[in-house]
């Protein structure tokens, strides 16, 4: 398999498609066919992937109108008929062809919807910035939707000698300090959770859903810090606080405060947050897991020793194989998955195929991702697509000619750092199997003759 | 904005604010934005605790009182020994008199162990005070006083066989408790996933050291696990999560949304859309009674109008102390087709 230049790629793309006509069909199966997939035949899809092969394979030609393709020939509704007026969805939504790509909770997972998790649906997403109404959501205790104009934030010191001046903020104040806008990723701490033991979810929708990624636009903390008059060399740790019931708290390392990272935001992606997603204010805490970014954030507290809060002393904390638990785990560490093909899709025939799949870092930009075709045997290079960004996700691609015989599709990040993302054998070794948290192993895919793609451990 | 009163003060800030306007341009750095906090308002929101009990507020109850606290608000969710699986995981449990002496929980070394309870795991009695005190019961945070905190506590102790039936806990005593924790030395700080050495004491390098192999890395491909057949269809119809476009489509695993969707009964979408379901379940109670449980309840009496104003206004009694909140948002139609739907047993079709 070559490394993954422009040329290549055209080159394969050539090869496996030669000009030809061929039946496109708008839903890949016709009407009936689908009526005898739902009266439950499953194994009809193998006949139909069959059948689509067989057309590919020149038998097309006898069926279709030997003059071409009828979406060409004849006129269509679209193109011969007005279309909407503007404004016509004052908030555009999405096609209505596009209803299968939504948000999902994992069957079981949790007991109540208000404490729960849902997943972002990666296998049929492009680029790395998640669509703001797809952005996972993990709630404690519900959301809200909070009235910005009586939404408040203060800082003060655990005790009045961290902060020169206890100060309260409105949405108005805020808004007119200086601005930074930032792309990172959030990830959820348990991310992958699921699968420490072994396979447990069909697709990389609930295996890697609970990560976003998103353009943030709001104030860093530090600026706000130095506002009330923090004395950096007490200040040791920092609390913040949600407005919600949970009033969720966690303890943020002072030093990504210090650098500038740590951002009071208010927008995301070009709009104001979402409600699931903090409206009005949310900390964003780049390369730390998803519970630190605390939504309708209210309060920053700053002292001197950290808090043990609920969620990171007796949940987001890792249990090791010794009986020990590692506290204040934070930081994401390099990870990496492909999201097409993946997990419960089926790839339509033999032929050329666009890897593409997405890695990550909490410590800083990507430097490169390995895929394997093989189970991790042999390697290629993939190409990251630009911006590759600091603590932001990074699309990779890479063609792949699928010659129909069984594969195991592989990523393997490493990050500016050095550091390469570990397989699981290496990863259980040290950390076993009931971590629940912080599961960043390599993950395979498996095709078979069919081209149905599933989840499968390799060790 | 906030203003101050006093008239001296006033005066001041007017005398600093005549001496700005009379010097040049103010720093770009002094925003001038936001305003002191009072000290009520501190109060009123700084409430955290910390592990060396900073922050932790005067008070006390009793294991008794802590009882009384228990059956009124918690047990609903949480079950009557803090075992319940029902709400959220257990509670109370997986800890012995061996755990209190040495300070670690024996039962998390055992992978056959079932379960980790809040107890098993937690090392700070001042998490779970500082916890239940912002967002305990959780359908009603924020509304215990700092004595029911203490005695609800000193129950879940007691429950936990840590402190004996006379306990009472208060700021003084949660110190004792502290030293008592089945958990306390169960945590530790040797990692790389803090940003620096404030936990650890020293630079942790990451626990993992994978290299960059690109030829021959390995002499065969183990396959250590894959998804049992009857999980592909655990997470609905594959098919319907996918585009039907582009280079992929998704197995079909189960029957279509568009086919299920169509045989539900309507209603069962309405509560589902109108957030019912977060609380009722048709036939397991979960914070709300099942809605097989209220039409059986109200079986042969004319109770629509009364229960449509109940929903609608919410309320709490008719089946133990917790408060169904005022369901606001949902139509006046939409709530009367929901009430005759669970009066009538809420049929799935
Ligand atoms: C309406 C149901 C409900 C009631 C009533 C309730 N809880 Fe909870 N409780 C929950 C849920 C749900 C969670 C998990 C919240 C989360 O995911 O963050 C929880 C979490 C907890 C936890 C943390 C457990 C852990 O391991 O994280 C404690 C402690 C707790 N509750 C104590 C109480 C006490 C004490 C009361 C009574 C004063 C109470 N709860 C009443 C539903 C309830
Ligand atoms: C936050 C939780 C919650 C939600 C959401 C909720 N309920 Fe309830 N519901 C309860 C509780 C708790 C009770 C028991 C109240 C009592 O004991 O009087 C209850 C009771 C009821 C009853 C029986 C009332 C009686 O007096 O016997 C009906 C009917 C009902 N709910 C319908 C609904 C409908 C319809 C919705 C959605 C529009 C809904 N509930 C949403 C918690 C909830």
């Amino acid at each position: 398999m070559q490394r993954g230049s422009d040329t290549d790629l055209e080159a394969m793309a050539k090869a496996a498609n030669p000009a030809r006509i061929r039946k496109a069909p708008e839903n890949f199966l016709g009407a009936d066919e689908i009526a005898a997939v739902s009266n439950g035949r499953r194994d009809f899809l193998r006949g139909a992937f069959a059948a689509a092969a067989a057309l590919g394979a020149g038998a097309a030609a006898a069926e279709e109108s030997p003059k071409g393709d009828e979406m060409i020939l004849k006129p269509q509704t679209w193109a011969t008929t007005l279309g909407q007026p503007v404004a016509a969805t004052p908030y555009g939504m999405p096609s209505k062809y596009e209803g299968g790509l939504i948000r999902r909770q994992s069957p079981g997972l949790t007991q109540v919807a208000g404490a729960s998790v849902s997943f972002m649906p990666l296998q049929g997403m492009f680029g790395i910035i998640t669509p703001s109404g797809l952005h996972f959501e993990r709630h404690h205790q519900g959301w809200y939707d909070i009235d910005p104009n009586k939404h408040r934030f203060m800082i003060n010191g655990s005790t009045p000698e961290f902060v020169k001046k206890a100060k309260v903020y409105t949405l108005d104040d805020l808004m007119r300090f200086p601005s930074v806008s930032r792309m990172h990723f959030i990830e959820c701490g348990a991310n992958t959770g699921m699968e420490w033991g072994n396979v447990a979810v069909p697709t990389v929708q609930y295996t890697h859903g609970m990560i976003s990624c998103s353009e943030y636009t709001g104030i860093p903390l530090r600026t706000l810090l130095e506002d009330c008059g923090v004395d950096w060399k007490k200040a040791k740790f920092v609390l913040a606080e949600g407005g919600d019931g949970s009033a969720m708290t966690r303890t943020i390392p002072i030093e990504l405060v210090a650098s500038g990272e740590v951002i009071v935001a208010y927008g995301m992606n070009g709009e104001m947050l979402r409600p699931e997603n903090g409206y009005p204010l949310r900390l964003v805490v780049p390369g730390v897991q998803g519970v630190s970014w605390v939504k309708w954030l209210r309060r920053i507290e700053v002292g001197d020793k950290p808090y043990a809060t609920k969620d990171e002393a007796v949940h987001y904390i890792d249990l090791m194989p010794d009986g020990q638990h590692r506290q204040y785990t934070s930081i994401q560490e390099a990870k990496s998955v492909i999201t097409s093909p993946s997990g419960g899709q089926t790839l339509l025939e033999k032929g050329f195929y666009n890897i593409t799949g997405l890695a990550w870092s909490g410590r800083g930009k990507i430097a490169r991702v390995d895929v394997s075709f093989d189970g991790g045997i042999n390697w290629v290079e993939a190409k990251l697509q630009t911006p590759v960004l600091s603590k932001c996700l990074t699309r990779f691609n890479v063609p792949w000619n699928w010659d129909g015989k069984p594969a195991i599709l592989q990523s393997r990040a490493t990050d500016e750092t050095g550091y390469v993302q570990p397989g699981y054998r290496m990863l259980r070794e040290v950390r076993g199997t009931r971590s629940i948290y912080h599961n960043n192993a390599i993950q395979s895919w498996k095709v078979v003759e069919s081209g149905d793609v599933g989840n499968v451990q390799v060790l | 904005m906030f203003r101050f009163s006093k008239p001296a003060l006033a005066q001041v800030v007017f005398l600093a604010a005549a001496l700005a306007a009379a010097s040049p341009a103010r720093a770009l750095d002094d925003f001038g934005l936001g305003r002191a906090a009072t000290p009520d308002e501190v109060k009123a929101w700084d409430i955290d605790v910390r592990p060396d009990f900073a922050g932790l507020p005067k008070g006390s109850g009793s294991v008794s009182d802590g009882e009384t606290v228990w059956e009124g608000k918690c047990a609903v969710c949480h079950g009557t020994f803090g075992e319940s699986n029902k709400v959220f995981s257990p509670l109370i449990g997986g800890v012995t008199k061996d755990d209190v002496k040495s300070g670690h929980v024996a039962a998390l070394k055992r992978p056959d162990y079932p379960g980790r309870t809040t107890f098993m795991k937690v090392a700070t009695i001042s998490t779970l005070f500082d916890y239940i005190r912002r967002a305990m019961p959780w359908n009603a945070p924020k509304s215990l006083t700092n004595d029911q905190v203490y005695a609800v506590l000193a129950y879940m102790l007691n429950l936990s066989e840590i402190v004996p039936d006379d306990f009472v806990l208060n700021e003084q005593t949660i110190h004792d408790v502290q030293k008592m924790m089945p958990n306390r030395d169960g945590m530790t700080y040797d990692h790389a996933m803090w940003p620096s050495a404030a936990f650890s004491g020293k630079k942790m390098k990451p626990d993992t050291h994978a290299k960059v192999c690109m030829k021959n890395c390995k002499d065969k491909v183990e396959v250590a696990s894959s998804l049992p057949e009857y999980a592909l269809s655990s997470h609905g119809n594959i098919a319907d999560q996918n585009r039907h476009v582009g280079q992929v489509r998704g197995q079909t695993t189960g029957p279509s949304a568009a086919d299920s969707a169509a045989k539900k009964h309507p209603a069962a979408e309405l509560a589902d859309a109108s957030g019912c379901l977060a609380c009722h379940a048709v036939d397991t109670k979960l914070v709300g009674p099942s809605y097989r449980d209220v039409a059986e309840k109200y079986k042969g009496q004319d109770v629509s109008a009364l229960l449509f104003k109940k929903v609608r206004e919410g309320g709490e009694g008719a089946w133990g102390d917790v408060a169904m909140p005022p369901m606001t948002d949902i139509k006046d139609d939409d709530l009367k087709t929901l009430v005759a739907w669970i009066l009538k047993g809420a049929p799935s079709k």
